[in-house]
């Protein structure tokens, strides 16, 4: 019988070590069917984070919808560069606004000067001011991705001057595959620790192809090497990661490639792919001169955005709230505005 | 006789000192110590420990493993800038990682990209094929014939196909796996997706077959000899020529549930080709990865292997085709 003692001793130190070591999702899981039955394409639902979701009951108080009538702020203020064309009314709700979802315990200087409100001489401003223009963009011209949830600062900023979930490049991914180290972004996979500055910082001839797998049963000329496939498979493991999803609510996992067998929110995530890339391509890369030093990553790097900066585990980010809908200054470039084309072309570097 | 019904010896029986074996022939390296008795070693197998032979290929080959083994692990530490607190806390997910495509397969890329993730895998390769000959030479030496060689080198094809031999056809070093605890993992992984889904290389399945199939064979056979231990038949290799009741019952046993035994040599030789076949199977199925076949999914699709389903989500086309190109 001691046998026994010793064997259910070991079974219990691994059992402990396995539970405290790694991170479970406590019952009730549903798991909800998504593609044909045995094909085992479901969603699995953490409910407890599901039906609980501390980001909704966070929300900032909704403000009292503003008369698009009266003066144009324009002709109020000076040194107004995008917000010239909206009433006196809807330009200070949307300050109050910005203030609530960007600063709320710093206030209006976190951006203003005190007494001297159209100074651009903190760089907060003439960042929160390109912000804007970034938040017209997305929401006029990544409909694919952003549907009419659409966007404001709170998707990302949540009440943080620096969102929580910005990234920089990652200094220990300089070491020679970039990979073989602990990184959250990746789920603490040994996978390469920075697929952003790869898939979502460049494009063109810099950009490496996030696809790999070769379309043709027999090698006809597929030279993606398995590091190479390493990386895309760290990207998707970020995804992964900042949607709070397994692999199968976007793929068929028996055939990651086949769009023909694949879930339509691929397509979604397929553009949020080429979206997050060309913000950070024209809105805050350009940045890089605006931001002090202390801001800059440690290779004097812009932050950057990634899945996690607007999902934040979530598969919508807020779980689908709209913020943006009372909002219409957000949601377009006012018409004849030069912006508005500024990302009409996705880039060709396609995943 | 029921307190020998257990997975622990219960009865130790030891000489009066450890045996010595007999006398080796002139020339050769003398064995290592004079052997000694361990009680708890005892309780799951042979109380006596050593004495052991190592010969010179036996501590040829250690040398060259422990060359590899220091290799790698300095290269770990390194790469945590020789922090001995991280090397322990990240143990797990550091790795030797092979050179970058771009050095195809240059004999030795410079040393930290890749050039001793080379030195360290030739040291192993040799320390590996020396032990393969001392298994071999020891099987010799003891009159028996070269079984556990053969199988030990079934496992070396296996190990040889992934690091070395495809590399070599795939021109690269790139394609081999990394020394190291989940990086050699999640590359299995990569891998598989690199390629459209290794379940599909008829391979593959064959070497899931072959190792399922051991573990099942394992199983009985390890039942049966614990069922009629109480009939003696652990001695069961005299049982090849002499059966007695303990393997008439066992053979008996099989017949009568499935209608087939084994015969008590047979089932050795069941055994030794499932686990035999699993790693020659898997070899040929991982040479065969992208240098006869690309994907193995569509592959599969084109000869009819995997299913086809109803598509539930309507046509979802490749956003990129619409894209200028």
């Amino acid at each position: 019988m001691k046998a026994w003692y010793s064997v259910a001793v070991i079974v219990g130190v691994v059992l402990a070590f396995g539970f405290s070591s790694i991170e479970w999702s406590r019952p009730p899981v549903q798991s909800v069917q998504e593609g044909y039955r045995g094909l085992g394409m479901v969603e699995t639902r953490d409910l407890r984070q599901y039906l609980a979701n501390p980001a909704i009951d966070k929300l900032p108080p909704p403000i009292p919808e503003a008369s698009a009538d009266g003066p144009r702020a324009g002709e109020l203020y000076q040194n107004l560069k995008v917000l010239n064309d909206v009433s006196n009314a809807e330009f200070l709700r949307l300050m109050t606004a910005i203030t609530a979802w960007v600063s709320p315990q710093e206030g209006c200087n976190y951006c203003h000067v005190p007494g001297n409100l159209a100074s651009d001489d903190k760089y907060t401003k003439v960042v929160a001011r390109r912000m804007i223009e970034m938040n017209r963009d997305i929401n006029q011209n990544w409909k694919d991705h952003v549907a009419m949830t659409g966007v404001t600062c709170y998707t990302c900023h949540r009440g943080n001057p620096v969102p929580a979930n910005v990234w920089f490049s990652n200094p220990q991914a300089d070491t020679v595959a970039g990979q073989n180290h602990p990184s959250a972004v990746t789920g603490f996979t040994s996978l390469p620790m920075d697929p952003y500055s790869t898939f979502l910082a460049t494009s063109g001839k810099d950009a490496k192809s996030i696809r790999v797998i070769s379309k043709t049963a027999l090698p006809e000329g597929n030279r993606a090497s398995i590091k190479q496939t390493e990386y895309t498979y760290g990207l998707m493991m970020s995804i992964s990661e900042a949607l709070g999803v397994n692999c199968t609510y976007c793929h068929n996992s028996r055939s990651f490639f086949s769009w023909d067998q694949s879930s339509p929110r691929r397509t979604v995530a397929y553009h949020g792919i080429q979206m997050v890339r060309d913000v950070n391509m024209t809105y805050l890369q350009p940045l890089k001169s605006v931001f002090p030093a202390n801001r800059l990553g440690p290779h004097g790097q812009v932050p950057q955005l990634a899945c996690a900066t607007c999902h934040q585990g979530a598969p919508k980010p807020l779980m689908g709230v709209s913020l943006v809908k009372t909002f219409p200054e957000l949601q377009q470039f006012p018409a004849g505005n030069a912006e508005e084309d500024a990302s009409e072309t996705p880039d060709e570097a396609s995943p | 006789m029921a307190t020998y019904q257990n997975i622990f010896t219960q009865v130790q029986v030891r000489g009066a000192g450890p045996e010595e074996g007999v006398a080796l022939p002139v020339g050769s390296l003398p064995r290592i110590g004079p052997g000694f008795f361990d009680y708890w070693l005892g309780k799951i197998g042979n109380a006596q420990i050593g004495p052991i032979y190592l010969g010179w290929t036996g501590v040829a080959s250690l040398l060259f493993g422990i060359l590899a083994f220091e290799i790698i692990g300095l290269n770990m530490w390194a790469s945590v800038n020789w922090d001995p607190i991280q090397f322990v806390r990240q143990l797990p997910w550091l790795a030797l990682e092979p050179p970058a495509p771009k050095y195809g397969t240059q004999i030795l890329p410079p040393l930290q990209e890749g050039g001793w993730w080379l030195i360290a895998g030739f040291f192993l390769t040799t320390s590996i094929l020396l032990w393969w000959v001392r298994t071999y030479r020891r099987a010799r030496a003891l009159g028996l014939g070269t079984h556990v060689a053969w199988a030990f080198a079934a496992a070396i094809w296996l190990y040889l196909v992934l690091g070395f031999i495809r590399p070599l056809l795939m021109g690269s070093w790139a394609e081999a796996v990394p020394f190291g605890i989940f990086p050699h993992l999640d590359w299995t992984a990569a891998f598989s997706i690199r390629y459209g889904n290794l379940f599909y290389n008829p391979f593959h399945m064959l070497s899931i077959a072959f190792l399922y199939g051991s573990a099942v064979l394992f199983a009985m056979h390890g039942a049966t000899v614990l069922a009629t231990t109480r009939y003696g038949s652990e001695r069961e290799i005299e049982q090849v020529l002499d059966r007695g009741t303990a393997f008439e019952r066992g053979a008996l046993f099989w017949r009568w549930t499935m209608g087939f035994n084994a015969t008590a040599e047979s089932i050795h030789r069941w055994a030794w080709w499932f686990a035999v076949l699993c790693p020659l199977a898997g070899g040929i199925g991982i040479l065969l990865t992208g240098t006869v076949v690309d994907n193995w999914y569509l592959w599969a699709v084109k000869h009819h292997v995997a299913p086809m389903y109803p598509n539930v989500f309507g046509t979802i086309a490749d956003p990129a085709l619409g894209v200028g190109q």
